[in-house]
């Protein structure tokens, strides 16, 4: 309490806004050290990545006179590189549809009273909060071919001996990745959707009812329109951490067999930091980051995220 | 009749969701039961389904070989970048939440920075950490970990203190307190809740990351999971310490997570949903 002496004066309904010049200060004062460390990674990356796209440098030679467009247009003709696009694409359209519904399953079966309800959904949040590389890591074991319980499992199945090289064989792999992903995420939709619907008024699925609806019939005609935000924000952040999958695939097959399930960010940094073709790559992540951009600032402004 | 149908009902339900339930955590438990088992018991076939006694070498060996350390690397790491996030972080949400600081395009720029793919943000700061000599050192990993954790705690604390009533803080300014007193002594204090859940999350994204280490280390400061893939490789004898490892860096994880329950949905879904 250093500063108390100020007098009273019946302001108290003014917006503090109007407290004038030593407010301006303050306010760029308290954003001003977060503003300069952020540019860190919101501007130094894309101003550098760019000049270094426009050069030649790899790990051979040091060249930093300027080639216009010439990696820009190399990569156009990389077919590497659109296969790396159609596998991330092939990922997002398979897994997020899948997380999404199996979460608003796992939503409605929980909406319910039901005794312990808090216990199942305290467990069900931990693969959400694992780390994506040890989740890849657990699949791995999971999916071994010998020592693994999932051949086990199916051999049971089937009553016959499975074994499935589920990180090699190439028909396997994707199934295998897609596993691993959607038990990961399919509980981050099942969290969003679940504090969606417990927040839907009941007056207004009661009265559906009373009008003879079936529970489907509610369920899409009332409750999905009044969840419908949610779901978009829900999509929009798994649809992004999909887009730039890595860590699961990764743990499992580092990208192979091959360069079969190369995913967009495994082949940059392939690129980048295997193969040391800086240049080549930085021209990847640009192109990365212009057409992201132009999607999050779509999507955000689509969604309003929590104005 | 009524009673015996919602009582089979109710039975289903349950049975539906233990099954649930049991799918997702097997995962989980293997990861457990690998880490408790012998060699043997490792790669026996069949598997074996549960190890036959907590024996915990699997566990000493990690600290025997000085493999532990890396988990005290991401400690480090993590720990130290969270603190530095939060206090910038919530200054500037604080200036956004109330005065509206650069208007709602700041506050979507800001975010956007959340989305773009580490390995993106992680290449040009390579180039940048080589000449400055920062590859495989502490300040390097948490001076990158401080500005991607940013976005997200501006983000949220900025909800958070939206939340704050304004008549406190009103009232303070009318007893003379300055903005800043303000700001410490009262928006901080209420909205500690958010604050703390906050800093979990941001703990756990550090925490959890891989993306950012495996460019940035080497092996002085080499974080857990950049360890764990560390141990994949032609041989598979190492799969008692991938488990051991593995459970080391994620059950404390599980046992802050639970403490947080109320915040969950909030923190993961960039504060949309208020759960």
């Amino acid at each position: 309490m250093a500063v108390t002496s100020a007098p009273r004066v019946e302001v108290a309904h003014a917006p503090p806004r109007s407290r004038g010049v030593g407010d301006r200060g303050f306010r760029y004062a308290m954003i001003a050290p977060a503003v300069v460390v952020i540019l860190l990674i919101g501007l130094f990356p894309l101003v550098y990545t760019l000049i270094v796209s426009a050069q030649n440098i790899t790990m051979m030679e040091e060249d930093t006179s300027f080639h216009g467009l010439m990696h820009y247009r190399a990569l156009l003709a990389d077919t590497r590189f659109w296969q790396a696009v159609l596998h991330t694409l092939l990922f997002l359209v398979i897994a997020l549809p899948a997380q999404l519904v199996l979460g608003l399953l796992l939503a409605l079966l929980f909406l319910e009273r039901m005794p312990g309800k808090q216990v199942f959904v305290a467990l069900l949040v931990l693969p959400v909060v694992t780390s994506p590389i040890i989740a890849g890591a657990l699949w791995r074991l999971l999916f071994d071919n010998r020592f693994g319980p999932i051949n086990q499992i199916l051999s049971w199945l089937v009553g016959g001996e499975v074994t499935i090289l589920w990180t090699v064989n190439p028909g396997f792999v994707y199934p295998a990745i897609l596993i691993a992903e959607i038990w990961q995420w399919t509980p981050f939709m099942f969290l969003l959707l679940l504090a969606a619907l417990a927040s839907v008024d009941q007056s207004l699925t009661e009265a559906a009812k009373l009008d003879g609806a079936g529970f489907w019939t509610t369920f899409f005609r009332v409750t999905l329109p009044i969840i419908k935000p949610v779901v978009w924000i829900a999509l929009l952040i798994r649809g992004l951490d999909l887009f730039r999958l890595f860590d699961v695939v990764w743990g499992l097959t580092q990208g192979g067999p091959g360069t079969m399930t190369e995913t967009v960010s495994i082949y940059a940094y392939v690129l980048a930091f295997k193969q040391f073709e800086t240049s080549y790559a930085a021209a990847l992540a640009v192109v990365i980051i212009v057409l992201l951009s132009a999607a999050v600032m779509w999507a955000l402004r689509r969604v309003e995220i929590a104005r | 009749m009524m009673r015996a149908d919602r009582g089979l009902g109710l039975a289903l339900r349950y049975l539906a969701a233990v099954l649930v339930t049991a799918f997702f955590l097997f995962p989980i438990y293997w990861l457990l039961a690998i880490s408790f088992k012998t060699p043997d018991e490792i790669f026996a076939y069949p598997p074996v389904w549960v190890p036959g006694s907590l024996q915990l070498s699997n566990y000493q060996v990690l600290f025997k070989d000085g493999d532990y350390v890396t988990v005290v690397n991401s400690l480090v790491v993590a720990g130290i970048s969270t603190v530095l996030a939060m206090t910038l972080g919530t200054m500037c949400a604080y200036s956004i939440a109330r005065f509206r600081t650069g208007g709602d395009d700041f506050a979507l720029w800001i975010i956007s920075n959340r989305m773009i793919p580490p390995i993106v943000i992680v290449f040009p700061v390579f180039l940048l950490y080589v000449r400055l000599g920062w590859v495989d050192t502490y300040v390097g990993l948490i001076v990158l970990y401080t500005a991607f954790s940013l976005p997200y705690v501006i983000w949220m604390m900025r909800g958070y203190i939206q939340d704050v009533p304004l008549e406190l803080e009103e009232s303070a300014l009318v007893d003379g307190c300055s903005r800043w007193q303000v700001f410490t002594r009262i928006v901080l204090p209420v909205a500690r809740g958010g604050l703390f859940a906050t800093a979990v999350f941001t703990f756990v994204f550090a925490w959890n990351d891989f993306v950012f280490a495996l460019v940035l280390t080497r092996n002085a400061v080499t974080t857990f999971p950049v360890q764990v893939t560390h141990y994949f490789g032609g041989q598979s004898n190492f799969w008692a310490k991938i488990a051991a490892m593995s459970a080391l860096g994620t059950v404390p994880i599980f046992i802050v997570v639970a403490t947080l329950q109320r915040f969950i949905v909030r923190g993961i879904s960039l504060g949309a949903v208020k759960g």
